[in-house]
């Protein structure tokens, strides 16, 4: 390797490559992971594995070039993509969200509208429902925890923005015919929904987490794969394009410490 | 020709207490703020608003007008959460109609082609069906048999849209990357629908400005009044006319935790007459 150091990968370098791995496999689809880290996920896995993924600018354009933030050898746009034809994609499948997690119960019922038990006066109003019950039943979903804790990994969300696996089973077919819950990716592990019955199950901890920090740090009984292993470690060429192409100026590390 | 033109305290004139007003924009972008601060220092009441929603329904919120949020999100883009809005929320101080985007963009759609309901499967399985007292199952008539959601027409008493160029019988363009949804509100809105723009200019001009066709989306039979006011969506984004204004987003923000700092925003922002409020934009 030409006896150059390459610093070892710090907790947000880590995160990114777990989220870049949801995206594997998805071919020629919009790869639109929301917040920091995911975007620069959705980058690494296109700059490396996934070549014929397209992202978004965050505004009204599909575009090429590896770049997460700025784009200082100029924006090529691959597709012009104002909201109206954002649904147009959510809605044919062509898609697969990263969304956040103000809660999140085992078969993944995600909530970000609000906390409380009273909807029409709650103790937090958060973000609304955005899109999150058409992106769930429409395409595949995943979602970034950045920090992983008993307050967001809850038995029951106040309120399901965001569908889970038992309540489109409860809704019918037209709910469960596209739902694809991937993964949930943390600060500590990757999870997904391979437990009984579609349950949240620890899949992999990132190097130097133990299961059982990972455990403690949920609010339910997590079920396990047969073989929980070790989040695969960023390659020097990882590192290199997140650091000096995709995130240059190390917005990562605000998110994930 | 008849002229459009009037200016925002005729668009006040023709609301009323208790109407359901559709506002463009999309977030803290291209909002229609000077109608809006018109809205706010008016007498109106008990008002519904209908929004993908920034501090065009936060600033109503923190004036009181507002009884009904019917919205997707509250958000200030660069502030991910509209604090005003919040406020109101916490306090139980509105009646909250949630919604998704794209379920959203159906109920204006059903309105705007004046049927009764666009049938989805978004919702299925989320507490919108619980929470949105509108909304309602449906059976596929076909062979599918599959249960779906029945988006209800969202029809507007008026649209209130912030666009960039207008000539003075009612034809707009958008100048920015997206025109969000504009021409849906004011399609949903059988009457009372109000535009305002940066600069009023010649029909032909129209075009010459936008350099494409694609640019007029808004035709004059979608459009009942026009208002010039150069800053008209300060301080929200009006691309490439100007950016947000930061500053001023943040100082609105803040006075949503301090009842005093609220009422210097207040007065210095809202109880100030349109041409007041453009002289301090244009400074």
């Amino acid at each position: 390797m030409g006896g150059t150091e390459v610093a070892a990968a710090t907790r947000a370098e880590q995160c990114v490559v777990a989220l870049a791995e949801c995206f594997r496999g998805d071919g020629e689809i919009v790869a639109n992971p929301i917040g920091t880290v995911p975007m620069i996920a959705g980058r690494l896995a296109r700059a490396t594995f996934e070549p014929d993924l397209m992202v978004t600018d965050g505004e009204a354009a599909l575009v090429a070039g590896d770049e997460a933030f700025g784009w200082p050898s100029g924006k090529v746009v691959e597709y012009y993509n104002p909201y109206r034809s954002m649904f147009d994609i959510v809605w044919s499948g062509r898609r697969h969200v990263v969304m956040g997690a103000s809660q999140i119960d085992p078969y993944g019922n995600q909530n970000f509208a609000a906390i409380g038990a009273d909807y029409q006066r709650p103790k937090a109003q958060l973000l609304g429902f955005r899109g999150a019950p058409g992106n769930t039943v429409n395409h595949a979903t995943s979602y970034w925890i950045p920090v992983h804790s008993p307050r967001v990994f809850v038995e029951k969300v106040d309120v399901v923005s965001g569908v889970g696996w038992d309540r489109a089973a409860a809704a019918g077919r037209a709910a469960t015919e596209y739902l694809d819950l991937r993964r949930v990716v943390t600060n500590l592990a990757v999870l997904d929904f391979g437990g009984p019955e579609h349950r949240m199950r620890l899949v992999s901890v990132h190097p130097g987490v133990e299961p059982e920090e990972v455990a403690a740090a949920t609010g339910f009984p997590l079920a396990t794969a047969p073989e929980v292993t070790v989040t695969r470690a960023p390659t020097a060429e990882d590192l290199r394009l997140i650091r000096t192409v995709i995130d240059p100026d190390g917005l990562r590390d605000r998110e994930v410490r | 020709m008849r002229s459009k033109i009037i200016d925002e305290e005729a668009v006040v004139a023709q609301l009323e207490d208790g109407m359901c007003i559709g506002i463009g924009g999309w977030g803290s972008r291209r909002k229609p703020m000077s109608m809006v601060a018109a809205i706010a220092r008016s007498s109106l009441r008990d008002l519904t608003v209908v929004s993908f929603a920034g501090p065009d329904l936060g600033l109503l919120c923190a004036a009181g007008k507002v009884a009904r949020a019917v919205y997707p999100f509250a958000s200030l883009d660069s502030i991910p959460l509209e604090p005003h809005f919040r406020q109101a929320r916490q306090d139980g101080a509105i009646l909250d109609e949630p919604w998704d985007e794209g379920m959203f963009v159906l109920a204006l759609q059903a309105a705007a082609w004046r049927v009764p309901f666009l049938p989805t499967r978004v919702g299925l399985g989320s507490d919108l069906v619980r929470l949105n007292p509108r909304l309602a199952l449906v059976r596929s008539p076909f062979a599918d048999h599959s249960e779906l959601v029945a988006v209800p027409a969202l029809t507007l008493d008026a649209a209130i849209c912030h666009l960039n160029r207008a000539d003075s019988r009612g034809n707009a363009s958008f100048l920015g990357p997206d025109l969000y949804f504009d021409d849906l509100l004011l399609r949903a809105a059988p009457a009372r629908r109000f535009v305002s723009v940066e600069r009023i200019v010649a029909t032909p001009d129209l075009l010459a400005e936008a350099g494409t066709e694609l640019r007029l989306r808004i035709g004059r039979m979608m459009v009942d009044g026009v208002i010039e006011r150069p800053g008209g969506a300060w301080f929200t984004s009006c691309t490439p006319d100007y950016e947000r204004d930061e500053q001023l987003q943040k100082t609105y923000a803040a006075s949503a935790a301090d009842r005093g700092a609220w009422e210097v925003f207040r007065k210095e922002w809202i109880d100030v007459s349109s041409e007041e409020f453009a002289a301090k934009v244009a400074r």
